[in-house]
């Protein structure tokens, strides 16, 4: 197995796995029953599916060029994705949003 | 592959929408667009890796932080004059 | 069918589902949420369109400088749209549907997308441009080179164009507070809060890196997607960051009024004295070969990055000026 035959295979499991978290948590904001519990399913998809598909993207790189820029969007998305959903919810905490109890109707 | 991930990630930029049209009230809303916009910056990676342009990055990079501000943006000017505002004074 | 035409399809749904929600949503905060969204899809298929300038200048304008000026104009009004009474909605529909009618009637005789035929294929200006471009100044990137060589004046005129706006702007909004307002500077306040830490010391991480990607968008505008608006509009989205956090006065201390106020005309002093070089040195007005004797390649080089510094720093100005103005503001309640 030559190291390129193998880089391609680790480069679409990459993209496979992070396509399906990326479906995961679009599925998951529609069928969550509350704002606390979707904004989970976005943090999921931010970190997790964007870092792997970038990650698999990066395996295919031609030069390195490319390869810097796409660390820079990793590196900027995993600092400003968990701070955008913590200060959303610390956000909704004070304004009053209420965290779903099993039970209750969806909102 | 590549189109595999593409595909999927325009039906998320397809079911984010669903939310922000539906978010019972405005938080549901800006979660659903801030995700829409890291959608955005995957799609645009991924059609400059189909399109074998990969100066698209550069705009990805971009959406990136724009999201970021806008979401900060809205966050922190919806808070009018409501008692988070004077919590802050009094904190001081 | 096609990917590019599927994808083309999807985006464009999203587009007009996304306007059919704005139009009818009441709420403005969201529907201004929405509008953000809007640009991002348009800037999308900016991108699947291969324009890459134009879907930068999209995303950074539309979400980033656009987004916030709307949410600081509701922060000084109310934020519920009233119901239009029914006897004025029925001319509205009207109108819509004859100009909508109108663009959809015109653009069945737009040349077909990608045809062989299209002028932009056939003409020979696109060879001049293309081709000579590469002799004349050698830039790869031959949208600078259009908007700042070949089409300087034009350029002159739009940077002219943004300054007459931010003045107009800085006219309306930057005077003495009238009776029963509150005095400029009581924008934002400063998020002390202990559980916004985590905002407060990311944002000063990013600030640097955000001002660092201005700078790198504004001479990579040669060879990439980039140039001096955007550049602009990057560093101002900067410090719009940088004042959501920590205040108007924060912001202020950082980039003080005046200086923020001085780069407004410093850009087209430095274009216009540009041009009048050109002249002294014995070509036209915004003629750069003269620039450096002997090369005009070089010459061509260096005027273009000057042009670009100078609508950077005077589009920068006017967004921060724009944004602190607003959000300095408060409406007496």
């Amino acid at each position: 197995m030559s190291a390129s035959l193998l880089l391609d295979l680790a480069s679409s499991a990459s993209l496979l796995v992070g396509s399906l978290f990326v479906l995961s948590g679009g599925i998951g904001l529609l069928r969550f029953p509350d704002f606390y519990t979707r904004i989970h399913a976005a943090g999921l998809t931010d970190s997790a599916g964007a870092g792997l598909i970038l990650l698999g993207l990066l395996l295919q790189t031609p030069g390195w060029e490319t390869a810097v820029r796409l660390v820079l969007i990793v590196l900027f998305m995993l600092l400003t994705g968990p701070t955008s959903t913590h200060v959303l919810a610390q956000a909704a905490g004070r304004d009053g949003v209420r965290v779903w109890r099993a039970g209750e109707p969806r909102r | 592959m590549l189109v595999a991930a593409t595909a999927a990630v325009l039906v998320t930029m397809v079911l984010t929408l669903v939310r922000a049209v539906l978010g019972p009230r405005l938080y549901n809303r800006i979660l659903a667009i801030n995700m829409f916009g890291t959608k955005t910056v995957l799609f645009v990676a991924l059609a400059g890796f189909l399109a074998d342009r990969p100066d698209f990055l550069d705009i990805g990079l971009l959406y990136a932080l724009v999201n970021f501000v806008a979401t900060i943006a809205v966050l922190r000017l919806t808070h009018e004059d409501d008692p988070l505002l004077e919590g802050e004074r009094e904190a001081r | 069918m096609s990917m590019f035409v599927l994808m083309n399809l999807t985006l464009f749904g999203i587009l007009a589902a996304t306007a059919v929600t704005i139009s009818r949503l009441r709420a403005l905060y969201e529907a201004t949420m929405l509008t953000a969204l809007f640009s991002l899809v348009s800037a999308s298929l900016f991108v699947l369109m291969d324009a890459v300038d134009v879907a930068f200048t999209e995303a950074a304008v539309g979400v980033g400088i656009s987004t916030v000026l709307f949410l600081g104009v509701l922060a000084l009004t109310r934020s519920r749209e009233d119901v239009t009474p029914r006897i004025r909605q029925w001319p509205a529909r009207v109108v819509v549907l004859l100009a909508g009618g109108m663009l959809v009637y015109a653009s069945q005789d737009l040349p077909r997308f990608e045809g062989a035929t299209t002028p932009v294929q056939v003409h020979p200006v696109t060879d001049v441009y293309l081709r000579e471009s590469q002799d004349d100044i050698g830039v790869p990137n031959t949208v600078t080179s259009v908007l700042a060589s070949y089409r300087a004046h034009d350029t002159l005129g739009e940077l002219v164009v943004i300054f007459t706006a931010g003045v107009a702007v800085l006219l309306l909004l930057a005077s003495s507070p009238g009776p029963g307002r509150r005095e400029e500077g009581e924008g934002p306040a400063e998020l002390v809060l202990a559980d916004y830490r985590v905002l407060r010391v990311i944002s000063k991480l990013l600030l640097p890196f955000i001002l660092l990607f201005a700078f790198y968008v504004l001479f990579h505008g040669e060879y990439g997607p980039g140039g001096g608006f955007q550049a602009g509009v990057i560093f101002a989205a900067g410090f719009v960051l940088y004042g959501l956090v920590f205040g108007v006065d924060g912001a202020r201390r950082v980039l003080p009024r005046p200086l923020a106020w001085a780069m407004i005309p410093l850009g087209i002093l430095l274009y216009v004295v540009l041009g009048l070089a050109g002249m002294l040195l014995g070509g036209e007005f915004l003629d750069f070969q003269g620039l450096r004797p002997g090369d005009p390649q070089a010459g061509q080089h260096l005027g273009i990055l000057l042009v670009e510094t100078s609508v950077g720093i005077t589009v920068a100005g006017v967004m921060v000026a724009v944004f602190f103005s607003f959000a300095s503001r408060r409406a007496a309640r």
